[in-house]
């Protein structure tokens, strides 16, 4: 598997004066192996950074590498990067069978790479077979995929009007990983899920990862289930990354506010009242990301920001992206705390805290 | 597909259409072969007569019988049409999906030279092509398919924009599927119908231009003839010999209807999706006690049921009441009938779907059946309008776009409160404030788009206390919100509920949302209440094997890392294939035969609570039974 990374990543759409800056100099590594879960609020520009990633939306700025060679996408050609998006209803094509929903993301030469050769024994020789040969092991292929996702082989024959939600979302997952991605994307892919298919989808996800040592970017608005499968989390916030860090650590140890305000809204066991946030920022309305705040972009909505605490001018004025790297999760807030002194080589730390 | 088509033939109009477009190129294909010799037998004996028993209707100036001469003329006339049509179908397609295959820059060209091309009349198209091409038939086929190129691209286009920003498409991309392939695998497919659709009436209106060129004489040239060529030349006559003139109009007429209601006919069948089964007319509902003995009660449910024609019944039967500032959630999954009991309160349900009560009552006065006097029928839209309120799911569509927010919160107050506009208007900002939007008064001068989806909720739940509401019925209205927009929702609520002592019925999938707000809360499963318990009790108490795995299933903060998460196996029941006991006994690991079937009802354990379960889980019995198993099968994949 390989490392992504997003090397000050912006993306804008349109010009002029309703241009919006969707993604504002990301910078966030996938490391090899791992899930990265992203959280965000709608509109903080989460979904376009994905698209960024596998190529359906162009960076207007910064790059996209893969183990250290920037990406490249021409049409027609396979993908290193596969996604997996929100709504399985839309995501397969109606008239299409699963099978062959599945069948156009298997490489060319598919028995040849990765995943295929590691579990189909006794393919090695299959490519000096001619085609006839090649729809076989394609067809195989599929199967092994629907089973690896935990469908019967025979449902390659079904049309994905027949399958319910959850079962689409596996096909899906399939699809993505008959790609053979060396960079996973998931989307949001069980908000679309009734909540009792949304855990046999984590499940199978989390399985997945583990098995195949999928690196792995997830994206979702739900803490809890970021929490449950990524091994770091970065928080986004209007565009920007505003903290970022190992899971277990940024949960214990917050130090974004935003990070403590979704912690808070995140429901937890036996929880069964409200707690209720400062009441001067408690209605605040989400920023326009057309005119983003000028200094903090978190200040209009901070409970510890200017609104609340008068002292607290320099929010107003001074962007804290530019300090991050010196502070704990690289948390984009002049209140955080700083980074541990023992902190890793300078070269390191743009990509990881 | 096949079924789709057999149903548009099975249609009065489309079979009617079907048959007779058959028969037009049926006529087509043999009228030349089995008449064309009558048609060309020149008659010198007989020129330019009127109808006669020999000739039907009359002959020519050459004394050619006009009848079989308008047979004859089918086959050159419809198969010219057709070639038009052909022409400016691929073409139109060519064009169409030009930007797909050409990419940004020259398909933004394209897009504009058909948008300039569909701005000209297609007759003065024609007209210029015609001259262009020189006339004959040659010219004309070409000419009018030329002119009905355009609209079929810009309806290509529109169809293909619409299906090329569907997911599936993007991750036909990602996989590395090539454009002409997206093209033809992906995107043609999906668009085929109501291009087959505009094709088949695109006929008709080519067969209707062709005989105008014809007519015109710039058409086909003679001894070619075609219907309007035979029209054309009996037009001198047409004050004698009107039939001659008439005959080949009607050809055209009929041809061109065949292909036009054929159009219709399968336009509208692969449009609307048919109703299935018969449908039933409203009954009015069982007779019902007029009043309940409960004060306190807001409202009443006692066997509610609905149901549409199938016959499937999604709500079987549940009985609930709320009382006065009480918070009550309703939770389930998809399917469970908790959003149809939502509706059926609201009276909302549209026929064919059927509400049938033991009781359904709010504030005391009943909301089900037919109202003898018209005062009373008033007076129950007055008391639903002023003291009910409905706060849907989506906060996007709720709200007419067009319309300023601050009116259409005035608008129900005008209406059943009797205030003038400027009252209504000071009404509405006022709520507005209530509900803490900020810059109220501002703010209820501006459209819906300009409000955030939080927002817009907030001004939702505004315009529900326009009046002086006692229940407020919310379909999630969180699920399309953040995190942190949803809490501020939810605790807006709760507030409006401890200030106004207003009771909130509140519908939500996640059970997380329904025990942070509810006072009690109703689990819903296949169309039944399996669990009614306060909240309080939900995170330790719960008895019922569903609420305990659907607890289980939601990942929140505390879910430990290392396990998997817990699943419910299976799938939920088709509300058309009812189980004959317990509906969730092919989920539920302690399931027994009696669960299979007998169908549990809801027996009472202890205050407040109540269970439909023959194997209530968590009580004395069930400990001994299953002391030290899991209570909750942990899902394997």
């Amino acid at each position: 598997m390989s490392e992504l990374r997003f090397d000050g990543v912006a993306v804008r759409f349109g010009t002029g004066g309703r241009a919006l800056t969707a993604v504002d100099g990301v910078d966030l590594t996938i490391p090899s192996g791992q899930v990265v879960g992203l959280v965000g609020e709608s509109g903080s520009g989460k979904s376009t950074l994905a698209r960024a990633a596998v190529g359906l939306t162009e960076p207007s700025s910064g790059q996209i590498l893969l183990d250290g060679v920037p990406l490249r996408y021409r049409a027609g050609e396979r993908r290193p990067l596969q996604m997996v998006f929100q709504d399985p209803y839309s995501s397969l094509d109606p008239r299409m069978t699963v099978g062959d929903s599945i069948a156009e993301a298997v490489p060319r030469s598919a028995h040849l790479l990765g995943v295929g050769r590691r579990r189909g024994a006794g393919r090695e020789d299959a490519g000096r077979e001619g085609i006839g040969r090649q729809v076989v092991d394609r067809r195989r292929e599929v199967g092994r995929l629907l089973e690896l996702v935990g469908l019967d082989a025979e449902r390659a024959l079904a049309y994905p009007g027949a399958l319910s939600g959850g079962q689409r979302q596996r096909v899906a997952i399939a699809r993505a990983l008959a790609g053979q991605p060396d960079v996973l994307i998931a989307d949001e892919i069980t908000s679309a899920l009734d909540v009792s298919i949304q855990g046999t989808v984590l499940n199978l996800v989390r399985s997945l990862q583990r098995e195949l040592r999928l690196s792995m970017l997830f994206i979702s608005h739900n803490l809890a289930v970021v929490r449950y499968v990524s091994d770091i989390i970065a928080v986004m916030y209007l565009g920007r990354i505003v903290e970022v860090g190992p899971a277990q650590q940024l949960l214990n140890d917050p130090q974004h506010p935003y990070t403590k305000e979704l912690l808070a809204a995140a429901p937890r066991r036996g929880t069964t009242s409200l707690q209720p946030p400062d009441p001067t920022v408690a209605d605040a309305e989400p920023a326009d990301p057309h005119h983003p705040p000028v200094g903090c972009r978190f200040h209009p909505r901070c409970p510890i920001g200017p609104l609340v605490r008068t002292d607290r001018e320099h929010c107003l004025t001074i962007d804290p992206t530019a300090e991050a790297d010196r502070r704990l999760h690289r948390t984009a807030c002049h209140h955080a705390a700083g980074a541990p002194q023992t902190a890793m080589a300078p070269h390191t730390r743009r990509t990881f805290p | 597909m096949r079924a789709r088509w057999i149903a548009v033939l099975r249609t009065p109009v489309g079979a009617g259409a079907g048959v007779l477009l058959f028969a037009v190129l049926l006529l087509a294909l043999l009228a030349p072969l089995l008449w064309s010799h009558q048609a060309s037998a020149i008659d010198t004996e007989h020129l330019l007569e009127g109808s006669s028993a020999k000739h039907w209707l009359g002959t020519d100036n050459l004394g050619r019988d006009i009848f079989y001469r308008v047979l004859v003329a089918s086959r050159t006339s419809i198969l010219l049409a057709l070639v038009a049509t052909l022409i400016a179908v691929v073409m139109g397609l060519a064009l169409g999906c030009a930007p797909v295959l050409l990419g940004r820059r020259a398909g933004r060209l394209t897009t504009a030279v058909v948008n300039i091309a569909v701005a000209f009349p297609g007759l003065l198209l024609a007209l210029f092509f015609a001259v262009v091409f020189g006339v004959g038939a040659k010219g004309a086929v070409l000419a009018i398919g030329f002119a009905g190129a355009p609209s079929f691209a810009r309806l290509t286009q529109t169809l293909v924009a619409g299906v090329a920003e569907r997911d599936f498409v993007a991750a036909a991309r990602i996989a590395g599927v090539g454009r002409f392939r997206m093209l033809l695998r992906h995107i043609l497919p999906n668009i085929a119908e109501p291009l087959v659709v505009n094709a088949t009436i695109g006929a008709g209106g080519a067969l209707l231009a062709f005989a105008g060129l014809s007519f015109l004489g710039l058409g086909v040239q003679p001894p070619v003839y075609d219907w309007g060529r035979l029209m054309g030349e009996s037009l001198n006559g047409i004050y004698v010999h009107p039939a001659a003139a008439l005959a080949p109009g009607v050809a055209v007429v009929i041809a061109g209807l065949a292909f036009n209601l054929f159009g219709e006919a399968v336009a509208k069948g692969f449009g609307v999706p048919a109703m299935i089964g018969p449908r039933l007319r409203e009954r009015s509902a069982e007779t019902m006690p007029a009043a309940t003995d409960d004060d306190e009660a807001v409202l009443v449910v006692k066997d509610l049921y609905v149901s549409f024609p199938g016959p499937i019944t999604p709500v079987r039967g549940i009985s609930f009441t709320i009382g006065k500032g009480e918070i009550v959630g309703v939770v389930g999954e998809s399917g469970s009938g908790k959003s149809l009991t939502a509706l059926a309160v609201a009276q909302l349900i549209e026929p064919p779907g059927q509400v049938r009560a033991a009781e359904l009552s709010f504030l005391g006065a009943p909301l089900l059946g037919r109202l003898a006097v018209r005062s009373t029928a008033a007076a129950r839209r007055r008391l639903l309008g002023t003291s009910f309120a409905m706060v849907f799911q989506d906060p996007m569509t709720s709200f007419n776009p067009t319309k300023r927010i601050g009116t259409q919160l005035a608008e129900g107050a005008r209406e059943h409160q009797g205030l003038n506009r400027r009252q209504a208007m000071a009404r509405a900002i006022d709520r507005l404030r209530a509900v803490r939007v900020p810059a109220a008064g501002r703010r209820a001068r501006q459209y819906p788009h300009e409000f955030s989806g939080g927002m817009r909720q907030r001004a939702m739940i505004g315009m529900g206390l326009m009046g002086a509401p006692a229940l407020i019925v919310a379909d999630e209205p969180t699920t399309a919100l953040d995190v942190t927009v949803q809490r501020q929702v939810l605790r807006l609520l709760e507030t409006i509920r401890t200030e106004d002592d207003v009771a909130i019925l509140l519908i939500s999938h996640d059970i997380t949302v329904v025990a942070q707000v509810c006072d009690r809360v109703l689990v819903m499963y296949a169309g039944r209440i399996v669990e009614d318990l306060p909240a309080s009790e939900l995170a330790t108490g719960a008895r019922h094997p569903y609420t305990r795995a659907l607890l289980a299933a939601v990942p929140d903060l505390d879910t430990p890392l290392e396990e998997p998460l817990a699943v419910i196996a299976g799938r939920p029941v088709d509300p058309a294939a009812m189980p004959s006991g317990c509906a969730f006994a092919a989920r539920c690991e302690f399931a027994e035969d009696r669960c299979r079937s007998e169908d549990p009802s809801l027996v009472s354990h202890g205050p407040d609570h109540q269970v439909a379960c023959w194997n209530p889980q968590g009580t004395a019995a069930w400990q001994a039974r299953y002391l030290g198993s899991e209570s909750i099968r942990t899902g394997q994949l």
